[in-house]
This record gives C-alpha cells, sequence and structure tokens, in this order.
C-alpha cells in the first residue's frame, strides 16, 4: 500500500495537479475569509472563523472531485491498470493507497489554514477571546468531511474510464449527499414526517454537529461509514471488470 | 511442471473466447501461441496473469494455484500486456523502482541498473516514458516484467511496432532469458516462432487445434512437397512420372507437386539425368509454418 501511496503522491505533484488543488482552495478561502465584505470575518466584527467553515465545503465539492478524477478513470483508459492488478498487490492497498494519497492532498491544503487561526487569535478583543473548541471541531469536521468526498470520488472514479464523467459524477454525489439531501428534506411531503431523517443521512447535518465543538461517536460513526462503504463499493467496481 | 493449465474456459456472454484449453509447459521451455485476431492467445495470457478471472478451469504457476493463492503466483510471474501500458508521466527509473518495490525486492537501486543495462535503456534512463520511441518503451515494458526474475515469463506480442534492429535485440534478449525461464509469447510473425519457441500452441476460436515442437508441426502428415524446376525445351506433358503432378507456371517454370515425398526433388532430378534432360534449375518450396498455419485455422 505505501508503494502505491507514495506514487499516486509523486503523480499529484509531478503533474501540477496537488500543487493547483491546494493553491486554488487557499487563494478561494483566503479571499473569501479576510477580503470579499459579504463573508469576510474582519466585516463582521465576530472573531470567528464561522465564515471559512461554511465556504471551505463548496471549495472542496470542486477540488476534490477533481483531484480523484484520474486515479481510476486514467488507469483504466491507458491500460495500467492490467499492470497494476498482475503485480502481487491486493485490491485493498491500490484502492487504500490512492485514496490516502488524495486524502493528504486535503489535509495539505487544510493544513495552512491554521494560519487563520491565528490572525482571528490574536484580533480578537480581548486577544485570544475565540472559540477554540468549536474550531477545532470544526477543523476534525472538515477533514471528515473532505474524507469523506475523497471516498465518494475515488468511487466515481472507478465506475469510468472517462474523467470528465468522474469528474462530474464525483460533484454530482458530493453535492447530493452534502446539500441535497438537505434539500429533499424541506420538500412538503416529507417535512414533519422524515425530514430529521433524510437531513441526517446528509453530510451537513454531521458537519455542523461537529462544528459546535462536541465529537459526537454518532457523527464520527456516520463519516466512518460513508467512507467505507465508498470504498467497499470501489472494490466491487474495480474486481469486477475481470 | 512450470505451467500447467486445465480446462481453461473464459465466457463473455455467450461467446467462448478460450474453450477447454489444457497444456502443461515445462520448465525452461519457449512456447508460442498462434493463431489468428481473436483465437483467444490474450484473453488465456491474461487469465494465467491473473488480470482477467477464468470462467471454469485451473491454472497452476509454479505449482500454485492462481485462483487459491494469486499474490504468491503472481510474484513468479513476470507480464508483459499487448498493448504495453506504462505511466507516460513517469521516468524510466522512477518507474522501475516503482515496480521493484512493489515486488518488494531488496537492492532495488542496482537491479534497476542491471535491467536498464540489460535492455539497452541506458541512454535513455533518465527521459519521461511518455517521451520514448515504440521501440524503447517495449523495452521498458520487458525490463519491468523481467525486474523480479521471474520464473514465467509471459509476453503478449514482446516484438509488435519494433523495427528490424530492435526486432533482433528483443529476440536474442529473449532467446537468451529462454534458457533459464520459461516463456510464453504469443505473435503474428512466423519467422519469430521459428526463431524463438522450440514449442508452439496454435489456437483457433478458443481451442487448440495444433500442439506441436516447432520443427515436427512443419513435417505434418498432410504436408505437400512442391518442387519448383526448369528444363531446356521440355514441357509438362514430357514429364510422366508415378503420384507426381507435373504443372507449368509462371515463367516457364515446372512445377511438381505430390504428397509427403521429402525426395521430391532428387526424383526430378534422376528423372532428367535418365533421359538426358538439360535442368536448369530445380528448388524446393519450403512448406513454412505459415501454410501450416492457414490450413488448421481456415
Amino acid at each position: 500500500m505505501g508503494t502505491i501511496f507514495l506514487k499516486e503522491l509523486n503523480q499529484f505533484f509531478s503533474s501540477l495537479v496537488g500543487y493547483i488543488a491546494i493553491g486554488i482552495f487557499l487563494v478561494m478561502s483566503a479571499l473569501f475569509t479576510f477580503v470579499f465584505p459579504a463573508t469576510s470575518v474582519l466585516d463582521a466584527g465576530f472573531a470567528s472563523l464561522d465564515s471559512f467553515f461554511s465556504n471551505a465545503p463548496l471549495f472542496f465539492l470542486f477540488l476534490v472531485p477533481a483531484i480523484t478524477m484520474r486515479m481510476f478513470a486514467e488507469e483504466y483508459n491507458t491500460g495500467t491498470i492490467e499492470l497494476l492488478i498482475t503485480k502481487p498487490v491486493s485490491l485493498k492497498a491500490i484502492i487504500g493507497g490512492k485514496y490516502l494519497a488524495a486524502l493528504s492532498i486535503v489535509c495539505l491544503s487544510v493544513l495552512p489554514t491554521t494560519v487563520y487561526y491565528f490572525s482571528v487569535y490574536k484580533l480578537a478583543s480581548p486577544v485570544g477571546n475565540v472559540d477554540t473548541g468549536g474550531i477545532i471541531g470544526s477543523y476534525f469536521g472538515l477533514l471528515l468531511l473532505g474524507a469523506s468526498f475523497v471516498a465518494l470520488g475515488t468511487l466515481s472514479s472507478a465506475v469510468t474510464n472517462n474523467q470528465i464523467i468522474a469528474f462530474l459524477l464525483g460533484v454530482l454525489l458530493c453535492f447530493g449527499l452534502y446539500m441535497g439531501l438537505d434539500f429533499l428534506a424541506q420538500l412538503p411531503f416529507f417535512v414533519g414526517r422524515l425530514d430529521y431523517f433524510i437531513e441526517h443521512l446528509g453530510i451537513n447535518a454531521h458537519y455542523v454537529s461537529m462544528s459546535r465543538g462536541v465529537i459526537d461517536t454518532r457523527d464520527l460513526l456516520y463519516f466512518f461509514s460513508l467512507i467505507f462503504i465508498s470504498l467497499a463499493f470501489t472494490q466491487l467496481l474495480t474486481s469486477k471488470q475481470k | 511442471m512450470s505451467i500447467r493449465i486445465e480446462q481453461l474456459t473464459k465466457e463473455y456472454g455467450a461467446q467462448r473466447a478460450v474453450d477447454g484449453v489444457s497444456f502443461e509447459i515445462p520448465k525452461g521451455q519457449v512456447l508460442g501461441f498462434l493463431g489468428p485476431n481473436g483465437a483467444g492467445k490474450s484473453t488465456t495470457m491474461k487469465m494465467i496473469s491473473g488480470f482477467v478471472e477464468p470462467s471454469a478451469g485451473q491454472i497452476e504457476v509454479c505449482g500454485i494455484n492462481t485462483g487459491e493463492n494469486p499474490m504468491a503466483a503472481k510474484a513468479k510471474i513476470g507480464y508483459l500486456p499487448e498493448s504495453n501500458p506504462l505511466y507516460f508521466d513517469m521516468f524510466v527509473k522512477e518507474y522501475l523502482h516503482f515496480v521493484a518495490r512493489i515486488y518488494g525486492l531488496k537492492s532495488i537501486k542496482t537491479r534497476v541498473k542491471e535491467m536498464v543495462e540489460l535492455t539497452g535503456l541506458t541512454r535513455e534512463q533518465h527521459k519521461k516514458i511518455g517521451q520514448l520511441s515504440k521501440g524503447y518503451k517495449q523495452r521498458v515494458g520487458l525490463a519491468q516484467a523481467m525486474i523480479h526474475d521471474p520464473e514465467v515469463l509471459i509476453l503478449d506480442e514482446p516484438t509488435s511496432g519494433l523495427d528490424p534492429n530492435q526486432l533482433e535485440d528483443i529476440r536474442s534478449l529473449i532467446v537468451d532469458l529462454g534458457k533459464e525461464k520459461t516463456v510464453i509469447l504469443s505473435t503474428h510473425i512466423m519467422q519469430e516462432v521459428e526463431a524463438m519457441c522450440e514449442r508452439v500452441i496454435i489456437l483457433n476460436k478458443g481451442k487448440i487445434v495444433a500442439d506441436n515442437k516447432t520443427g515436427s508441426l512443419k513435417s505434418s502428415p498432410k504436408k505437400r512437397d512442391v518442387v519448383w524446376f526448369k528444363v531446356k525445351d521440355k514441357q509438362a506433358k514430357d514429364f510422366n512420372l508415378e503420384h507426381i503432378r507435373v504443372t507449368t507456371g509462371e515463367g516457364a517454370f515446372l512445377i511438381a507437386e505430390a504428397s509427403n515425398r521429402s525426395d521430391l526433388a532428387e526424383e526430378i532430378y534422376r528423372y532428367c539425368v535418365e533421359r538426358g534432360y538439360v535442368l536448369q534449375h530445380l528448388a524446393q518450396e519450403q512448406s513454412s509454418l505459415e501454410d501450416v498455419f492457414k490450413n488448421l485455422t481456415k
């Protein structure tokens, strides 16, 4: 698994995809958190990173499928999957290595944003008057959301040998689980009946719950199950090519 | 036995790509797979290498059943797929390092260096794979197949798309390897089989239609001997031999045909000498593997 992980990570950075994805995420999140007045912390007059944590999932919605789209689609398209499968590595190791490589891109893009926390910490009045617990919870939530998006993106990449289709399907899956289910829950048909249940099938409810600074085992269980199920389906799809 | 295959079958829907194929290959044999397109050569090789799962049948590589212990079997096999897929954005050495690490080799650096030298990639070793010409890509494909010193090499059309010089190099490389390793290779080129393989299996529509030593296949009982000759001032009607048909060919050549007469040329010579005919030309037409192939797969 380590070998596959290193190879994937190398490919992210030799093809510039890694740099571009991380760069776009940081530029966009900085602009929305500190520059654009509508969402800027400086104009809100409140020492919190709420605007960052509500915008970051939207950037991930597009960036994560862009990172993951080539992972299996390209291997199928160029036939290199035949090389991987005929080597003495298990399918689990191939999927795991690829998944962790894409996940580390997500982690690397989130890591520099800790600077935002220190900025807000210093700007607060009095200094340090921020909800540190809430922010730590939000970071956990953001990483778990990113990890879920990567799993969904990996799955959509294994569906097709066309990278564009893999990207669009990835966006659709992430959007559907992140926001789509919330919208669905608001339909009059479901309100008062299944809306709570449907909302909690989606990612957003659990993400918001974590951003309160409480790490609830139900939320953790939700994220880990989502990741596990996506990767299990990926394995099913990749082994079915035979 | 290096490879043992029993009743191997692969079905795609209603179509049987490989249909109850069985054979054994002893250690150190170079086996050629021949057959028209779609005969099931590649599918058979893909099943042995573990990419395609058989619908039925057993495969044993060095005594290891590929269905029961795929990882151990894969470690024994070096495989060059038909289209030679490679990571074009990787450097030659980077790629070989990657493959060596997958096989869990020790002393990776020296092994990669050895392979680069063995396959003649020294001058190209610092390039990206995508920049290499087809022949050099093929060498990279061969290098990755052999890097872990496998007991069995499966090469699916190893010489396709090479220029004559490269062809020669790769062929002699394979012949060298075949001295210690078991090699299965597929090809469309008959001369290649004659040059490299000790044994030929001809497949047609998923079934084995011939399995022989390369030499003995050519002298199969169906063989038809043909001699081209030219005699001064004589025509086909002047020749009256038992069991030998003489006809007129192109450019005033006469053609003598008979089934299973390896001494046909001698017979014509003797006939001419006895009658004082002036023999100007006498040549035996080689019954080639190509003819055998055509007969068997029609």
